[in-house]
Order: structure tokens, then C-alpha cells, then sequence
């Protein structure tokens, strides 16, 4: 999630997964109170693992199950146990969307427009509808995952929508072969009215620059976050700003704190465009049938996919199923059904046939979705103690068509600061949409917020160190954490041998640099799941969620195996499939925090109900029924033991099933609807990295990192740590690499391909030391969290912390090109 | 990853065959890549062919299949669209992830940048035929024991580019794998893993050792 902000606005809440019911005035809301209903009060173990456990008591539901002790002490949960669809991945029989081939189905491909403005005068199909092999033809009469225009009479009388970024799809065929597809697209004759365009964020920042859009608009929000909050003002292409990052008001008088501050610091950073490039490029597989529609759908929420079309086609949900096996990577791009989604379906109704239509590269880059740059300017006021008096910041930033380029949370949450004013502004271009990415705003923000506190922590001759800790006091479990990984991550990375900046006298000078990482504590509170027990003694737990590679299906049966004395490979974990209960988003690092607890609830229940009616074999009380090492016994009778399913034979029923929710967070939360409620606490990080800086030719190359994280409990530190990898990799990649390049002539992008968009490879991977924290919170009833964007967070603002110690500059532009670099170097 | 760009040695440029990746405005050495392995599949005279399909045998996981396909296919969209292989990628289709990757008479190369017509007469091996029946290739084993893989679409590629280099060089060192693997394009980050499952594969002589 990018903020969470206020979308009350019924205009802005198109899409379930982004609404947040707030107040658009005064202030946060009162929180709700948690967990209506009977309770208890129950001790809890609360703090980090080997750094000090004490016992919390906090009201919890009468039907949670009693308290995990530390992972230590765990037969499943916490264990490093190998991802489940491990074989079915290396094997190739892992089933992705772009692998489903149904009998007679179709494939897709769209027209692309040339032109990234235009109106479109006419579409002459009937050629490409003559080409042999195609079977439908579809033309649009909506484009999703952009901007919408508030008064869409501004567009009145046009008959097909505006053109407003080179690539834009225009119209689409469904044919028997790829090929005859491909040949039928160029086939479709379309007579463009061009429009002047701008590409550039400034050039559109300007108040005589084309104009993308003809009036106001609005940015619905995704359940990966991203959007804008509604009814903010619009100026040409300039939209906000939005000043209210995480539903809080600008804070106390920014101007009186900087004129009271001893020391003031003040700089622009500027960021660029990155896109997600999911090495699954977003696609669909739709399947009408007069009784139903099947989509098999590369997403990160197979909801989002379901309710998108049951509300675009008009279709109750129950006539709708959305199939997700595999998801080849998502991050934070894959919700809904997109264009292609839109469609696929269109084709395949208009067909009769399943239709395939998945984007190429190109299209991938183009339309895919992307990180917004940003260009932040920032002005903290300190006191010689180094206490922070005030900040101010202003953001600019284009997400392209849509919007959503704001620049995160941070500086309202990290650090203590009385007076805190943040502006954020939209600049629509004619560009592809933005989408939420791993950690959307977040990430742009801490890079110019963790440069900007070393900057005063140089000033003021202190360590960098040491002064986050004397600013970040919050309090909130994050805080906690993060003063643990400081002490941790500073012992493992040497950073009492850190030099001071500038040190090295040759052309390669090497240095330190850290950087702190902070993310919402997210749960998605409609989450359910179900556990089955059958008669012959399988276990089975079932979640619509899905697994974008997080390992969703592994963490699922490892909650239910502790309850049941099993191992992990012992249960079906059925995922990936809108039949089943309810399952988060895989966006804003909720699915393990999300689905946990509600599958240890609906495991703990049925491994109850298996209990009475293993009693009377036992010839015991249920409450002295246990489950442990595969086996059923009676409470303190070793001699008693039975293997499970040899017990479960034994009882004599078919199947018993129950089903369970995600609780509220015991302390409650900041807010809540449905589909989401933030935590007053945070989940974040603190990273290291060293940089070696060829000053003659400004490469940089991150040598090694060192990511201190916590996540509450890690379900599984195997697949934890690999994804940490993936944060630090993705946030390397783009530190020093990835730069979506448009033509400013052409409003194409210039390297809409993966040899010419550079992304880290084997060979610039960086050392990456992973330390995970232990952290109870005594929140719900595993505790887990998640650590999918904290990972990505910290890594472009250490590794440029970093740069600065090696070099004694401070380079405040993204990427670390050569370019650049030496830009900075001479500055 | 692809044959080095050598163009030392002349090639027939078979002009008969409708050239996919040619007109697709590959670059130069991606496309020499592609021509490398049909100087010594080309008939001194081989038949005209296209652009309607023609039969083809080939030898995929040591089986024989004919099938019907147009001069232009891939051998990566023949494995896929024809065989109902899916477990090799397609993530460029243009020579620049190495998601496709499949072995040709037990050497990598992109399924993508090869035409099927040109593997006509090797021995193509596919994710699908890498383990022996049950039996996972070490490489396999010690992916899923090192957690090699996230969202595990560039996997298969991977797994083959690394299975090769094992068989080859049962002595490799991380330098190796990081050589083996550089053209492949992994966004969920798993070089870290990648490298080492490999070594360990590679150290466990055929019997990886895992970390479970
Ligand atoms: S698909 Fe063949 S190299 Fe990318
Ligand atoms: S595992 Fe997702 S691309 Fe490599």
C-alpha cells in the first residue's frame, strides 16, 4: 500500500480491495474496537526472541486457539521446510497462466496505438475479420488501469476511448493460432487524430504542456495499493496535492520549527521510472460458457479478478471462477482483469471459444504498469542535539496515465518530528500506467529521507547510528525491531570499521552505508480459511489466495500440520482457486499475516472436533486427545500411541470440515473495513550495504548487503530469507540499473525489452547476508507478519548512503548510471 | 548460454527457410547465435519449405515426434504449442532472458532463437526430460532443498543451464555458476539460492546435499 488514504469518496471506490472508509476531515478516526463478542484475557509472550521475552495479557476471542511459544519450541511452524510445489517448479509441471491450453482455445493479440495522444477517427476490421483462422474481433469501449476522467462529458461524442500513451490498446483479434493473430493485427485499419503529447515530467509540470487529460480526474485505488486519494485539485496535468500520507493532516507549523531549527538541510532528490517486468508477463486465459466464465488468471488477488468481472460483464460472482495455480510474479502490478482481461473476455464471449491473451515484453513495459519517478524536495529542520524540529517536503512525480506517484509514508512515521508538512503531487503524462510496486511511494521515499538524516547526522558530527536511535522512538513494535537490527546489523557488518567518507585515496574508493526500511503492518480482515479432515485421516486446508512465488502454499500447511502433529508435506494445501474461502491479496505483505492465524483457528477448531470423536477410541476425554510426531495420543500415555490416519480410520466418520476467520489484531487497529486494517505497528528493517565506486568510470558495484528484518514470526525463515533476497536484488537493480527511457519526440519507450532495460544479473548480485528477527507481538493467533516490501525498501537509500562514505559526494539521483555518477562525482 | 558470436567461420544462410527471428530484427549477434547450430543440420540441398507447414521429426526427451508446423516456428513454441511441453518459458522471446532454455545434444541453448527445423536431427532435451522418471536430476533436488526459486518461472531455464554445467563440470566454482547462469533473467532475485544449489549439487558428486 502506497498511503492509506482517505477514498470515502464513492467515486474513488470502484475497487474493493483500495477502499478505506475515513473521514475526509478531522483527523484520524477512532479506532474500532476489536473482536466483538466473547473473550478471555490471556497472558501472551511479547518481544524479540533472545533479546528479552516478557508476558503481555490481552483480551482474545474465546475461540482462538491458546498462544504459540517462540518458533524454538515449534515442530512446524519456523521451520526452514522446503517449499511444497518445490518439484512441480523445477520439473516444469507447475502450471502458470501462460502455460493453459484448453481444447479449441484461441489466441489474442492486440493493436497497439502508435501514437501516444490521439483520437481515434475510425477502425476498419474488415480485412483482419476476412484473414483466415480469426474468429473475433473486439474493440474497447473502456481502458482500464488509468486515470478516469470526473466528468466523463468532457469526452462526450467521441466513439472510441482517447489515446493517451503509445501502446495503448486499441482493438484486438482472437484467432486459432498465434500467427494468424499477429497477421490479423496488421490487418486492422485504424485512422488516428494525433494530439500533442508530452512524455516528460517537467515539460508536463508546465502550465502551457498538453494536456492529457481534458479536466479533472480520478484515480481508483488497487488492492496493491497505489491510486490517489479523490477530490483533489487539478491543474493542467498537475494533480494536489495530497498531504495527507497515511490519514494524517499535515502536523504542527513547518514553517515556525524551520525558523526555530539550529540546523537546516535541504536538498532534491530525483527517482525514475521502473517497471515490474514479472518474468509472467499479465495475462488471462477466459473460458465463456453460457453456464459460467473461468478465468485462469496471472494475479496477485484472485478476488480482485472475480469481482472486476462480475462487475464489468454484469455476472453474478457465483457465475464466475478465477483460477490462479502459479503466478510468475506480480509485484504489485497484477490486480483486476486489466485491458487484456477486459478483452480476453469480450473475445471469448464473442467466440465461443477459450481465449488466450497474454502481453509480449513490449506490451509488458509499455502497459504493464511501472514505478513513478519522483523529484522530492526536502527541508529538515534539526536542533544541534540532533532532534528534529521539522520537515518539509514537496514531491512531484508521473505515473503516467494514471496516478499514484507519491512518494510513501515515511516521513509522518519514522522519526520523531513535531512539525511535519508533506506535499505530493500527480503530473499525468501521455505514458503507461503506473501501478503499485513492492512497496509503492515507500521506496522513493526513503531514499531521499535516509540520505537527508545522514546529511544532518554529518552535520552534526554524530553517528549515523546512533542518531536513528535517538530519533526513532515510537515506540511501536517496529520501532522495537528496529533498534534490535541496528545493534545486530551494525555487529555483522563492521560497522565500527566504517572510515570516514572519502577514505580511499585511488580510483576505486569502497565505503559503508545504511539505511533504515519501514512498512505497514497490513491484514486483510475478510480473510478465511477451511481445514478438512477425512476419513481416511488426510488433511486438507483450502484459501482462494494465490502464490505470486512467496510460497503461499507451503507457510498454509505448515500452520495446520502443528495443530494436527503433522508434517507440512503431509497436507493438501489448496490454493489459487475463488471456490475456496476467502484469501488476501498478495500485495502490501499481507498474505501471511492475513491467512496464517485464520488457518491455525480453522485447523486448531477441527483438530478439536477430530479430538471427541477420537475420545472413544482413546477411551479418554477429547481434552486429553494430542496430536504430536504424526501420531494421536493421550495426554501423558506414550503407550497409548497410534499413527494419525490409522487413528482417524479408527473413528469412523467421512469427513469433518471447519472453517475459520482472521480475528482482529488483539490490541485492534488504526482503522478497518473489510478488505483491510492497518496496525498502529509496522513491520521495516535496517540494511548495510558496501559500495566500491570506480571513480574513473563511475560504475558502482554493491558488494555486499546486510538485511536485518523482522516479520512478527517467521512462518518459515527458508523462504523468508529468499524473499528478503528478492527485496535487496530488486532494490540493487534499481540503485544502480533500471531506467525506463520514453522518446520525448515519440512518446515510445526506447527499451521496452529485457536486453536493453538492464536488470541485476548473476554477476552483480551482491554478497547478502539475511538476519532475521523473531519478534512476538501478541497480536493474533500465530503472529505472523509479512516482509515482502520492507526487504525492498531500505536498499537504494543504503547503497547510496554507502556511496557517500566511499566517495564523500552525495548522489541524489536514481540510477547510479556511470552518467550520473560522474555527475555527482563533479558536483 | 548461446554459442559466442563467431563469424569467423561462414554459414549458410539458408534463405529457403522464412527466418522468424530475422525479420523479428533480432540483433546481429543473437542472430549468428541462431545460425550457429544449422551449419551442420543444413542439407547441401535442402528441400524448399514454407511458409505452409511441413512434417517434421525431431528427437525430444528421447522420444521421436512428427508433427505438422510452418517453417517459422520456434523450437520453443514447438515444445509448448504442439507438444503440450509447458514447462519451458518464454520471457523475451528474443535471445535476452534465457527463460526458454532447453539442451541440444546436451548443450543449452535458447528454444527460442533455435527454429524447430533446425534441430532436426539432435537430441533435444526439455525441463520435462531432465529428471529420469521419478528420479529428480541432483540439480532439481538441490533447487527445491536451497529454495532456488520464488515465483519459479525463470526456474526450469535455470535448472537446465545449471544441470549442464554440473554434468560438464562436476568441480565448478561460484565464478562458474555465475558464468553458467548470467544470461538468465531471474525478477524474484534468487541468484543467491541459485548459486548455492548448484555448488552443492556439484558437491555432492550426483547426491546434493541439502539444507533440510
Ligand atoms: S525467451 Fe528465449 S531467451 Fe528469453
Ligand atoms: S523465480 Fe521468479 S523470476 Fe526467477
Amino acid at each position: 500500500m502506497q498511503d492509506v488514504k482517505d477514498t470515502s469518496d464513492p467515486r474513488a471506490s470502484n475497487k474493493p480491495g483500495g477502499e478505506q472508509q475515513q473521514q475526509q476531515a478531522g483527523g484520524p478516526p477512532q479506532p474500532p474496537q476489536p473482536n466483538p463478542g466473547p473473550s478471555r484475557q490471556q497472558a501472551l509472550p511479547y518481544g524479540i526472541v533472545g533479546a528479552g521475552l516478557k508476558e503481555v495479557t490481552r483480551r482474545v476471542p474465546e475461540d482462538e486457539p491458546p498462544p504459540l511459544p517462540e518458533n524454538a519450541k515449534l515442530k512446524s511452524i519456523g521451520k526452514p521446510v522446503s517449499r511444497l510445489d518445490g518439484i512441480e517448479k523445477v520439473t516444469g509441471k507447475a502450471r502458470y497462466t501462460f502455460d493453459v491450453q484448453l481444447p479449441g482455445m484461441l489466441w489474442a493479440k492486440w493493436v497497439a496505438s502508435p501514437h501516444p495522444h490521439a483520437r481515434i477517427k475510425s477502425i476498419d476490421t474488415s480485412a483482419a475479420e476476412r484473414y483466415p483462422g480469426v474468429r473475433a474481433i473486439h474493440i474497447p469501449e473502456r481502458i482500464l488501469s488509468t486515470a478516469q476522467l470526473r466528468d466523463p462529458k468532457a469526452e462526450q461524442g467521441n466513439r472510441y476511448p482517447t489515446v493517451r500513451y503509445a501502446g495503448q490498446p486499441v482493438a484486438a483479434v482472437a484467432a486459432d493460432t498465434p500467427r494468424a493473430a499477429e497477421a490479423a493485427v496488421k490487418l486492422i485499419k485504424v485512422e488516428y487524430e494525433p494530439l500533442p503529447h508530452v512524455s516528460q515530467l517537467e515539460e508536463a509540470m508546465k502550465e502551457n504542456a498538453p494536456r492529457v487529460f481534458p479536466g479533472p480526474t480520478e484515480q481508483p485505488a488497487t488492492a496493491g495499493g497505489g491510486g490517489a486519494p479523490p477530490g483533489l485539485p487539478q491543474k493542467g496535468n498537475v494533480r494536489g496535492p495530497d498531504n495527507k500520507p497515511r490519514g494524517m493532516g499535515p502536523r504542527g507549523d513547518v514553517n515556525k520549527g524551520l525558523s526555530e531549527s539550529e540546523v537546516v538541510i535541504e536538498a532534491e532528490y530525483r527517482t525514475q521510472v521502473q517497471t515490474h517486468v514479472p518474468m509472467e508477463p499479465h495475462g488471462l486465459v477466459a473460458d465463456w460458457k453460457d453456464d459460467g466464465l473461468t478465468l485462469y488468471a496471472s494475479t496477485q488477488f484472485v478476488t480482485s479478478v472475480r469481482e472486476d468481472a462480475a462487475e464489468l460483464f454484469d455476472l453474478p460472482k457465483s457465475k464466475v471462477r478465477v483460477i490462479s495455480d502459479f503466478t510468475g510474479g506480480g509485484f504489485g502490478a497484477k490486480y483486476g482483469i486489466g485491458n487484456y482481461g477486459l478483452l480476453a473476455i469480450h473475445l471469448s464471449r464473442k467466440a465461443g471459444a477459450p481465449v488466450r491473451m497474454i502481453l509480449d515484453r513490449r506490451e509488458e513495459h509499455v502497459s504493464g504498469g511501472n514505478r513513478p519517478n519522483s523529484i522530492q524536495r526536502l527541508k529538515l529542520g534539526a536542533k544541534r542535539d540532533g532532534s528534529l524540529v521539522a520537515l518539509q517536503v514537496q514531491a512531484y512525480g508521473t505515473g503516467g496515465v494514471a496516478g499514484g506517484a507519491g512518494v510513501g509514508f515515511c516521513h509522518s512515521t519514522l522519526y520523531e518530528c513535531p512539525n511535519v508538512l508533506v506535499e505530493q503531487y500527480d503530473v499525468f503524462t501521455n505514458a503507461g500506467p503506473c501501478a503499485a510496486f513492492r512497496a509503492p511511494g515507500q521506496v522513493q521515499g526513503i531514499f531521499a529521507l535516509e540520505q537527508t538524516i545522514d546529511e544532518l547526522a554529518e552535520r552534526l558530527k554524530m553517528d549515523p547510528l546512533a542518531l536513528r536511535g535517538k530519533l526513532d522512538v515510537s515506540g511501536t513494535d517496529d520501532c522495537l525491531a528496529r533498534a534490535q537490527e541496528r545493534k545486530v546489523g551494525a555487529e555483522r557488518a563492521g560497522w565500527n570499521k566504517r572510515r570516514p567518507a572519502g577514505s580511499d585515496k585511488g580510483p576505486i574508493k569502497r565505503g559503508l552505508g545504511f539505511a533504515q526500511s519501514q512498512w505497514l503492518y497490513l491484514v486483510q480482515p475478510s480473510t478465511a480459511c477451511e481445514v478438512r479432515v477425512s476419513g481416511d485421516g488426510s488433511v486438507e486446508a483450502f484459501s482462494s489466495t494465490q502464490d505470486i512465488g512467496t510460497g503461499t502454499r507451503t507457510i498454509l500447511a505448515q500452520v495446520v500440520a502443528e495443530e494436527f502433529g503433522l508434517r507440512a508435506e503431509d497436507i493438501g494445501s489448496h490454493i489459487g482457486d475463488s471456490r475456496y474461502p476467502m484469501g488476501p491479496a498478495s500485495g502490501g505483505s499481507r498474505v501471511t499475516s492475513s491467512l496464517t492465524p485464520a488457518a491455525r483457528n480453522a485447523a486448531y477448531r477441527c483438530a478439536r472436533e477430530l479430538a471427541a470423536r477420537l475420545a472413544p477410541v482413546f477411551k479418554a476425554n477429547a481434552e486429553n486427545i494430542v496430536f504430536a510426531d504424526g501420531k494421536v495420543m493421550v495426554k501423558g500415555k506414550a503407550g497409548s500411541a497410534m499413527p494419525f490416519r490409522e487413528a482417524v480410520k479408527k473413528a469412523g466418520f467421512e469427513e469433518i470440515s471447519q472453517r475459520a476467520e482472521r480475528r482482529d489484531d488483539y490490541e485492534g487497529y488504526l482503522f478497518k473495513t473489510p478488505d483491510m486494517a492497518l496496525s498502529r505497528h509496522g513491520i521495516g528493517g535496517v540494511q548495510f550495504a558496501e559500495v566500491a565506486v570506480d571513480t574513473e568510470t563511475g560504475i558502482v558495484k554493491v558488494e555486499r548487503v546486510v538485511a536485518v528484518h523482522d516479520c512478527g514470526r517467521p512462518i518459515n525463515p527458508k523462504l523468508t530469507e529468499s524473499q528478503i533476497y528478492g527485496g535487496v536484488i530488486q532494490g540493487v537493480s534499481y540503485a544502480l540499473y533500471e531506467e525506463r527511457h520514453l522518446d520525448a519526440a515519440s512518446g515510445q519507450q526506447l527499451n521496452a525489452n529485457v536486453d536493453q532495460y538492464k536488470i541485476l544479473g548473476s554477476r552483480e548480485t551482491p554478497r547478502i547476508e539475511v538476519i532475521l528477527l523473531e519478534q512476538l507481538g501478541a497480536q493474533s493467533s500465530t503472529d505472523a507478519r509479512g516482509v515482502a516490501e520492507p526487504a525492498n525498501v531500505a536498499t537504494a537509500a543504503a547503497v547510496a548512503n554507502a556511496f557517500y562514505n566511499a566517495t564523500g559526494k552525495r548522489i541524489r539521483t536514481l540510477p547510479m548510471t556511470p552518467a550520473n555518477v560522474l555527475a555527482a562525482l563533479r558536483g | 548460454m548461446a554459442p559466442p558470436d563467431d563469424d569467423s567461420v561462414p554459414k549458410p544462410l539458408l534463405p529457403q527457410l522464412s527466418r522468424r527471428a530475422f525479420f523479428k530484427g533480432a540483433g546481429a549477434s543473437a542472430l549468428s547465435a541462431t545460425l550457429a547450430p544449422s551449419a551442420h543440420a543444413a542439407d547441401p540441398s535442402p528441400p524448399v519449405l514454407g511458409p505452409e507447414p511441413a512434417p517434421l521429426t525431431l528427437s525430444i526427451n528421447g522420444r521421436t515426434v512428427t508433427v505438422q508446423a510452418d517453417p517459422a516456428t520456434t523450437l520453443a513454441e514447438l515444445v509448448r504449442n504442439h507438444l503440450g511441453l509447458t514447462g519451458t518459458k518464454i520471457g523475451c522471446d528474443r535471445g535476452a532472458c534465457s527463460a526458454c532454455t532447453v539442451w541440444l545434444d546436451g548443450e543449452v541453448a535458447a528454444s527460442c532463437m533455435t527454429l524447430a527445423f533446425d534441430a532436426r536431427g539432435r537430441k533435444v532435451t526439455t525441463i520435462e526430460g531432465l529428471a529420469k522418471g521419478e528420479a529428480l536430476h541432483p540439480v532439481q533436488r538441490a533447487f527445491v532443498e536451497n529454495d532456488a526459486m520464488q515465483c519459479g518461472f525463470c526456474t526450469p531455464g535455470m535448472v537446465m543451464s545449471c544441470a549442464a554445467l554440473v554434468d560438464r563440470n562436476p568441480k565448478c566454482t561460484l565464478d562458474d555458476v555465475k558464468q553458467a547462469v548470467s544470461g538468465h533473467l531471474c525478477r524474484c532475485g534468487t541468484y543467491p539460492n541459485v548459486f548455492k544449489a548448484t555448488l552443492a549439487a556439484a558437491q555432492g558428486g550426483g547426491k546434493a546435499k541439502g539444507n533440510t
